[in-house]
């Protein structure tokens, strides 16, 4: 049987995915649920309740035998189903093969380094990812892996063999906090980030600084300790909160000044990190 | 009269600025040329346009000296021995730039620089300052944004210590273009990249394709002109498809009688000037560029340029959505190339004697407009506000790019994060290349050096200019009035993630 995959969306060209240009390729379904999430609309898979239809003015949504239907030729883009939807879903995500990933990928081949899988949480799909990387490798592109980390590595070998390398968000050092943030706990997230670094494919970890929510400093001093004590060359990128895309109950957390910003990196490089950015 | 005694007046250009406008008005002055009456009619409404490069041509448009061999031989004429040392090859160009004439009167090629410098490092230290130095010069006395140096496409110290000090000094003269081949080492490469990001310069130019057009002996002269080194343009006239698609009315006539018959008559003109130029105007008999062999006749060419022809296209296929215009629609993209088609063609039946430099033959050229068009788009560029996404942009373009081998060139934008990640452009510059992109221009929308056309100016300068204080460089009126005219500032952006 063919392998697919649920893939919210296909992004051929990004900046910010990894080292030069890369297609990103966002699969859809996740196994965290984090407050501040900037596209929610990829946590679940849909439910076909219809909701999004009434909010589309363009009639590119239908229901065919229960099932939602996406009428891509008519659809502009305008976002309206997935602002209605109440259910952090999107009717646009779709059920494609690795053939039909690859026709994109190879469309905009001779312009990319690479491919990028991200999310959601691509790792939920494991199959599907080793398979793309593995084609991708095939054409002499890199394959990363954007990941919360949460899905143990080390337990999936093929996978981190497979891959290039991977970027990993640690959002929070405090177990505690990272429940309360994510849902889930941060032991397996650490676990992963040790053996990837210690397999050489730990490309950067990344943190949100969320001001009043989170203990940015503290977390920043921690993650950057231990990035440190595993390879200060690993990146470490510190990412502005926006409240741009996130849910309406996230709206009230305020974005970090650049003051606070232009601090967290400085404790992250006076902490031993030697590549640290803000973006 | 009137006109001189406005610009003996104008309080709003420099002493020097007003000599060279005082010399085009005595130009002007006289009858020389032979132009048809038709000819001269389709200039009048402006379906032909002379670019006002004057009515007497006594130097051609364009001029590539053979600056190798300034540094291997000297100047008999500026009394130069071969230079010693970097002070001296600085020093050497530095004068010879002041005696190559142009259409703009300065040097519109000041040569392949990291390979005429290179030799002469030795302390990378001080050759950063005689460096810095020698780029300062070049701003503040060759005061025109039409100056174009070259670098690449091998790494090198002087390269790199060039894109450093463009870097630092942020200066919109000279123009720069790194000639980009598949041997440019990514690390050269990338430092061009991320000092384009910062300055809106080099260009990067796809050397193989203009290697196979004209050998190794090519350099890219003022906006983004490639021309023979050691020869150069004489003279550039373009022809608006726009007007000449209105006065076609319908797209048979303009394919069967119009784009002959317009060919026919910008040829004319060309040959007229050419013919002045080479036969009465002694220019070659008695410049020192000539007798000492920096530049050679059989090395020159001339310019037919084109331009509106989107404006064109959407004319005939009376293209009101965006999907079915010049940049978006296939139909549309297929049009606009039968009818560059039917151009080159057309210019290739035609000969020059004095074109030796191409086989007898004028080159193609997608002209990037002047700041007076207000309604016909440079080129084959897409109008802005109609850009499509970076990929289809960039395979819309590129299907142009072949045709034009002496300049065609399209600009994109990126947000200033992508300094984050000079990898991410450098990977869209070889896909374009690959694709065919002749000509890659590119900055980041917070710059204050923006490109207008081909051309950089500051938009700072722009602004002074405009509360009608005097300012360095002529291009900056040029700028501001097309800044003005053609909604510069609205380029496309592209997102980091788009």
């Amino acid at each position: 049987m063919m392998l697919k995959g649920y893939v919210h969306k296909i992004l051929p060209f990004s900046a910010v995915d990894g080292p030069g240009n890369r297609t990103v390729i966002f699969l859809q379904g996740c196994n965290f649920d984090c407050i501040y999430c900037h596209n929610p609309e990829t946590i679940r898979r849909c439910s076909h309740c219809g909701e999004c239809i009434k909010a589309c003015p363009y009639a590119a949504l239908g229901l065919e035998r229960g099932k939602i239907l996406w009428k891509q030729d008519l659809c502009r883009d305008c976002d309206g189903c997935i602002r209605a939807c109440p259910y952090d879903s999107s009717p646009k995500v779709q059920t494609m093969d690795v053939e039909e990933i690859m026709d994109h990928i190879r469309k905009v081949g001779g312009f990319i380094s690479g491919v990028t899988l991200s999310g959601g949480e691509c790792t939920l799909q494991a199959a599907f990812v080793i398979e793309i990387f593995k084609r991708v490798r095939e054409m002499g592109l890199t394959a990363f892996l954007d990941t919360n980390g949460f899905v143990p590595l080390q337990q999936m070998k093929e996978m981190a063999l497979t891959m290039d390398m991977a970027m990993v968000d640690l959002k929070s050092y405090d177990g505690e906090e990272h429940r309360m943030l994510t849902g889930k706990g941060n032991e397996p997230v650490i676990e992963n980030i040790r053996y990837l670094a210690e397999i050489h494919k730990l490309y950067e970890i990344r943190t949100v600084i969320v001001p009043e929510l989170l203990d940015n400093r503290k977390n920043v001093d921690k993650i950057s300790r231990l990035i440190a004590t595993l390879d200060p060359n690993i990146r470490y990128k510190l990412i502005w909160f926006r409240s741009v895309g996130v849910r309406e109950g996230a709206k009230i957390w305020k974005e970090p000044t650049e003051e606070l910003m232009k601090e967290l990196v400085a404790i992250a490089e006076k902490n031993g990190c030697k590549n640290v950015v803000m973006v | 009269m009137n006109n001189i005694y406005r610009v003996v007046q104008d309080q709003g250009l420099t002493y020097q600025q007003k000599v060279l406008q005082l010399a085009r008005e005595a130009e002007n002055s006289i009858e020389v040329l032979h132009i048809s009456k038709e000819a001269k009619d389709y200039m009048e409404k402006r379906v032909i346009c002379d670019l006002f490069e004057g009515k007497a041509p006594y130097r051609p448009r364009y001029i590539l000296p053979d600056y190798e061999r300034l540094m291997k031989i000297g100047s008999k004429f500026l009394e130069l021995n071969p230079p010693a040392d970097l002070w001296e090859a600085v020093n050497h160009l530095l004068i010879f730039y002041k005696h190559v004439p142009s259409i703009t009167s300065f040097p519109v090629f000041v040569g392949v620089l990291d390979q005429l410098l290179e030799p002469f490092i030795v302390n990378e230290e001080e050759a950063y300052k005689i460096i810095k130095l020698f780029f300062i010069h070049m701003d503040r006395t060759l005061t025109d944004s039409f100056v174009h140096a070259n670098i690449g496409p091998h790494d090198s110290r002087a390269g790199r210590l060039i894109l450093k000090a463009e870097r630092e000094l942020k200066n919109a003269v000279p123009n720069l273009t790194l000639r980009y081949s598949k041997d440019t080492p990514k690390d050269f490469a990338l430092e061009a990249v991320q000092t384009g990001l910062e300055v809106s310069k080099p260009y990067f130019a796809n050397h193989e394709m203009f290697v196979r057009e004209f050998g190794k002996e090519y350099g890219i002269a003022s906006c983004y002109n490639g021309l023979p080194v050691g020869g150069g343009s004489y003279t550039l006239v373009r022809l608006n498809l726009k007007r000449l698609a209105e006065e076609a009315g319908n797209q048979e006539t303009f394919f069967k009688q119009y784009i002959p018959h317009a060919v026919g008559l910008v040829t004319e003109i060309m040959d007229e000037r050419i013919r002045f130029l080479v036969e009465e105007s002694g220019f070659f008999e008695s410049s020192f560029l000539a007798k000492e062999g920096f530049i050679h006749k059989d090395r020159f060419t001339a310019m037919f340029g084109i331009f509106g022809l989107a404006e064109c296209v959407n004319l005939f296929l009376n293209a009101r959505d965006r999907r079915d215009r010049y940049g978006h629609s296939e139909k549309a993209k297929e049009l606009g190339y039968q009818i560059v088609k039917k151009i080159e063609e057309a210019v290739n039946q035609h000969r020059n004697l004095y074109c030796q430099g191409t086989g007898q033959r004028f080159l193609l050229h997608a002209q990037s407009g002047i700041s007076a068009d207000i309604d016909a788009t440079a080129g084959c560029r897409i109008p802005i506000g109609d850009e499509p996404e970076l990929l289809d942009h960039i395979l819309y373009a590129a299907k142009f790019h072949p045709l034009f081998p002496s300049g065609i060139s399209d600009i994109f934008t990126f947000e200033s994060t992508a300094k984050n990640n000079p990898e991410f452009v450098l990977d869209i510059i070889r896909g374009a290349m690959e694709k065919g992109m002749r000509m890659f221009a590119f900055s980041s929308g917070d710059n204050d050096l923006m490109r207008v056309t081909g051309y950089l100016v500051k938009k700072s300068e722009m602004k002074k200019r405009k509360a009608g204080e005097p300012v360095l460089q002529d291009t900056v009126a040029l700028g501001l009035e097309a800044v003005e005219n053609q909604r510069l500032l609205e380029r496309k952006v592209i997102k980091n993630d788009a």
